[in-house]
């Protein structure tokens, strides 16, 4: 064959990406019957979701009702009450509800932004100009984001009271940088790692500076990988509990901060309440587990397991 | 052909090397470097720098509410905290949560796997409504449990009741306590090792099964020497990152128990939690962080150690 010359790729992502289709086919097929039993089941696993949703459109009356009701009049009372609660002198007063909203998709979304800018600098170095002692590096990065948070948060508490961080803006969108920086460099890393590099030489061959490289030919590639970086690290800060619980204060909570403060109050939960927090908190996971299904197991597993 | 591209290379970084020491800092051989310093720089503030800081803390005698300057005491902390037998019960409790809850997934992750691992009609639909609770957040689930263990009105304490009398209580004995922790995460979690399996028995050669079908093998027969193999990695890489995960569990339990009946739900994440942020034995909280850091440590270079033995497999 005419490709005796030219010279093996040392990575062959062309190879993974042709096994895909042929595997497609490979999968059993089912009818209707199977999709039946599936669906029962799935709705079974399902059912803790869904029973705190019909719990946010219930009534107080019809949420604590025993036994429980599957039928009842639907209200979005609860709805209301996150937003607005009933004040002393019978008008409706804002609650701090849309402020904490505001901070989880604030905080979140431009720590995550920062995060992905400069893990994909350092992804795509770490692909194309390996140092000394990437792997070294790549494992370090790794333990920072597997390290129980529990282990960090003594010290950078510490820290962020001296500096005088704690409660600031600043400060929690600087450590969930931090948190999300190893996420991003390995999941961007593993997209990177799949382009074929022998794209880019020809890109050079035809005299494109190394920048052109980057912005023209590599980052086209993996702006789909990117994206499900940007979602997946958008989640993960979304949901993150441990370092807002001590370091946000009243101004800047996060959302499951104060879910968590609705639920210490032991005595009289206001369940009806908490799953109209929750089921707003869900919605936009739901899309997101919609469009990224293919893509859940590498950003679940920082790109580790691909497929 | 082969002489153009380091030539074009050497250009790159000869055009900024008439700029002076900017023409050295941009320099071809630094690129990777420099690329990489900005994450690493902060990483290195946020993470690695306080952990060093804790290490040094972790010998010194230091209470985060109290003034005055810490004195050294060497290893003190250490030997305290490993000659515990409060500690090494957390350990136990952990274990016990971190066991059976990954083996819960195991188990419900395979099978809820063989049941995805056809194309059907709305396959990719009912995918979704398996997958969400692994997305959601910790918090939420601690709160969706919590509210079904009520006693009073909870849908399980229902149910229980139709069988006794007695007013049922989840999470007033021990056991009943860990096991609610413990089927909160592994229903949070089973779809994680469900996609895990999904993506090896997709990779099964169907020629297999049928030259298995031609033998007559058995049902056990097929699985243990056609499935298994293919899956085995994939099991492994599921078990050692999610025994990674639970080993740091610490918001369902904070929020469905935070740790009790008495002391037999505290994870060890809680204790070092309460350690530090509840009695402020700020230094002994950190030499405790730092034996959980060797244990992680050790379980992320095994996890390391397998992903690149699957990536050999597979190529």
């Amino acid at each position: 064959m005419a490709t005796v010359t030219t010279p093996t790729p040392v990575r062959s992502p062309t190879k993974a990406k042709m096994r895909l289709p042929r595997r497609r086919q490979e999968i059993g097929k089912a009818g209707w019957g199977w999709t039946a039993f599936v669906g029962l089941v799935s709705m079974v696993y399902f059912f803790p979701v869904l029973w705190i949703i019909l719990t946010a459109f219930k009534s107080r009356t019809d949420a604590f009702a025993i036994p429980p009701k599957l039928f009842f009049t639907p209200t979005l009372d609860n709805f209301v009450s996150v937003f607005y609660r009933a004040s002393i002198s019978g008008g409706s007063q804002q609650t701090d509800f849309p402020l904490y909203f505001f901070n989880s998709i604030f905080i979140a979304g431009l720590s995550v932004l920062i995060a992905i800018v400069l893990g994909t600098l350092a992804a795509y170095a770490f692909s194309r100009f390996p140092l000394k002692g990437t792997d070294t590096y790549m494992f370090i990065i790794l333990t920072t984001r597997m390290m129980p948070p529990i282990v960090a948060i003594i010290p950078i508490f510490l820290m962020f009271r001296l500096t005088g961080l704690s409660g600031t803006y600043f400060g929690i969108i600087l450590l969930y940088t931090a948190f999300n920086i190893p996420f991003s460099v390995w999941l961007v890393k593993s997209f990177f790692d799949e382009l074929n590099p022998e794209v880019e030489d020809a890109a050079r061959m035809d005299g494109a500076t190394e920048g052109r490289v980057f912005f023209g030919v590599c980052l086209p590639q993996v702006l789909a990988g990117l994206a499900a970086t940007f979602v997946f690290g958008l989640i993960l800060t979304w949901n993150e509990f441990l370092f807002a619980l001590l370091l946000t204060g009243v101004e800047t909570r996060t959302v499951p901060v104060a879910m968590a403060r609705t639920l210490g109050g032991e005595v009289g939960v206001d369940y009806g309440l908490l799953a109209a927090i929750v089921t707003l908190f869900l919605i936009p996971i739901f899309f997101v587990t919609f469009l990224l299904q293919n893509q859940l197991l590498r950003g679940i597993t920082f790109g580790t397991v691909k497929r | 052909m082969a002489a153009t591209s380091p030539d074009l290379r050497a250009d790159a970084g000869a055009a900024p090397a008439n700029g002076g020491f900017l023409g050295w800092f941009l320099a071809p051989e630094r690129r990777g470097a420099l690329l990489v310093t900005p994450a690493l720089a902060v990483l290195f503030i946020m993470n690695i720098f306080p952990l060093l800081w804790s290490f040094g803390l972790s010998f010194f005698n230091f209470r985060a509410n109290r003034q005055g300057v810490p004195d050294f005491v060497g290893l003190r902390f250490y030997e305290r905290v490993l000659t515990d037998d409060d500690v090494w019960q957390r350990f136990q409790t952990t274990a016990v949560i971190v066991g059976s809850s990954v083996v819960l997934q195991l188990i419900i992750g395979f099978l809820l796997a063989l049941m995805f691992a056809k194309e059907f009609p709305l396959r990719r639909i009912l995918l979704m409504l398996v997958l969400t609770p692994m997305m959601l957040s910790f918090v939420s689930v601690g709160v969706f449990f919590k509210f079904y263990y009520e006693p009073t009105f909870g849908l399980v304490s229902w149910v229980v009741n139709h069988f006794t009398d007695e007013r049922f209580v989840m999470l007033a004995t021990p056991a009943g306590a860990i096991a609610g922790i413990v089927v909160a995460d592994a229903w949070m979690w089973s779809p994680f090792v469900m996609l895990l399996v999904l993506a090896g028995l997709v990779s099964v050669p169907r020629y297999l099964y049928e030259a298995a079908e031609i033998d007559r093998a058995s049902w056990w027969r097929r699985f243990s020497t056609i499935t298994f193999p293919y899956i085995k990695s994939l099991l492994l890489l599921a078990v050692l990152f999610r025994t990674i995960e639970t080993f740091k569990l610490f918001d369902v339990v904070y929020i469905i128990t935070s740790g009790g009946p008495g002391t037999s739900t505290e994870t060890i994440a809680v204790y070092v939690y309460r350690m530090a942020f509840q009695f402020f034995r700020t230094s002994q909280a950190s030499a405790l962080a730092y034996i959980v850091l060797f244990v992680v440590i050790v379980l992320t270079s095994l996890y390391l150690y397998a992903v690149r033995r699957r990536a050999e497999e597979v190529s």
